[in-house]
């Protein structure tokens, strides 16, 4: 067994992604004190890129082949199509 | 043939993203639940988010993402050699898992304290919304919790296994894929955070 090979991520990068990913939720929590209207803007933008830079680094998605990364981009396009069409749906009933 | 020539990387990683793909929808179904549900009642989900304590919620999001960053700089230290730094930092990613479920635990107690579950004093008579959110919480942050406790028992075995060479630089593929798994578990609690503590 054995003889992987990987792209190493180098501990400065992980600490930066992390340091980035306090901010924007103490950032996320700033805007809700703020107002509903904004703590709904900050969900729809902050943590889906929140969520993008934890795929993206920590998962190593920016390091794997295009293969990965077209199935990983597929699997969530589909789960926003799904929330699309619950959204186009149910507040105009 | 021997077993190195036969063991698939890029086989066993694959596998691991096509199970997390399922997460994705397991959860994504219930984020759908919420979302529609919340378009229904939005009064009664605000009213009864006042429940949650903004504060926790915060600091428990801070204590995965940290978890987080010690599991990604555990795979690091593997890859570049460094078993022993690689065990103390999966260690210490089981520690903050332990850490957001006590205070998790905490603030369940909270609530039971005040009424706050499905049918208690605090939602009875209540509008239907309430319980609902109540209801959804319950649902997501402890299925949520489960996943965590999963990531824990998962990683607790890979202590043992950077301990005992089964996990090793040239052989890193299990303590890869189970990072990815805690990284998921935190993908999910960012979008939680929000959803019941921030925006409700």
């Amino acid at each position: 067994m054995g003889n992987e090979q990987a792209h190493v991520i180098p501990y400065r990068t992980l600490a930066l992604v992390w340091m980035a990913l306090l901010l924007l939720t103490l950032a996320l929590w700033g805007l809700s004190r703020l107002s509903q209207r904004l703590a709904v803007l900050g969900l729809l933008t902050i943590s889906p890129f929140k969520a993008g830079l934890v795929l993206y680094v920590f998962m190593h998605l920016r390091y794997e082949r295009v293969l990965l990364r077209t199935m990983v981009f597929a699997a969530l396009a589909i789960l926003v199509i799904f929330l699309a069409l619950l959204f186009s749906d149910i507040p105009f009933r | 043939m021997s077993e190195a020539a036969e063991f698939d990387y890029e086989g066993a990683k694959l596998g691991m993203w096509l199970f997390l793909f399922t997460e994705f929808m397991l959860f994504g179904a219930l984020f759908m639940l919420y979302g529609g549900s919340r378009v229904l009642n939005p009064e009664q989900f605000h009213a009864a988010s006042r429940e949650l304590d903004a504060g926790l919620g915060v600091a428990n999001t801070m204590v995965l993402l940290t978890g987080s960053l010690f599991i990604a700089s555990a795979l690091s230290a593997l890859q570049g050699g460094r078993r022993r730094a690689a065990r103390n930092l999966t260690a210490l990613t089981v520690l903050c898992g332990a850490v957001f479920l006590a205070v998790k635990g905490f603030e369940w107690a909270a609530h039971f304290r005040h009424g706050f579950y499905p049918n208690g004093p605090a939602l009875k008579g209540a509008p239907p919304g309430r319980a609902l959110f109540a209801g959804l919480y319950y649902l997501m942050t402890g299925l949520h919790g489960l996943h965590v406790l999963a990531g824990m028992a998962l990683l607790s075995v890979l202590w043992f296994w950077l301990g005992s060479g089964r996990a090793r630089p040239d052989h890193f593929i299990a303590l890869e894929n189970s990072a990815l798994y805690w990284h998921l578990v935190d993908i999910i609690w960012i979008f939680l955070l929000p959803l019941f503590y921030l925006a409700a």
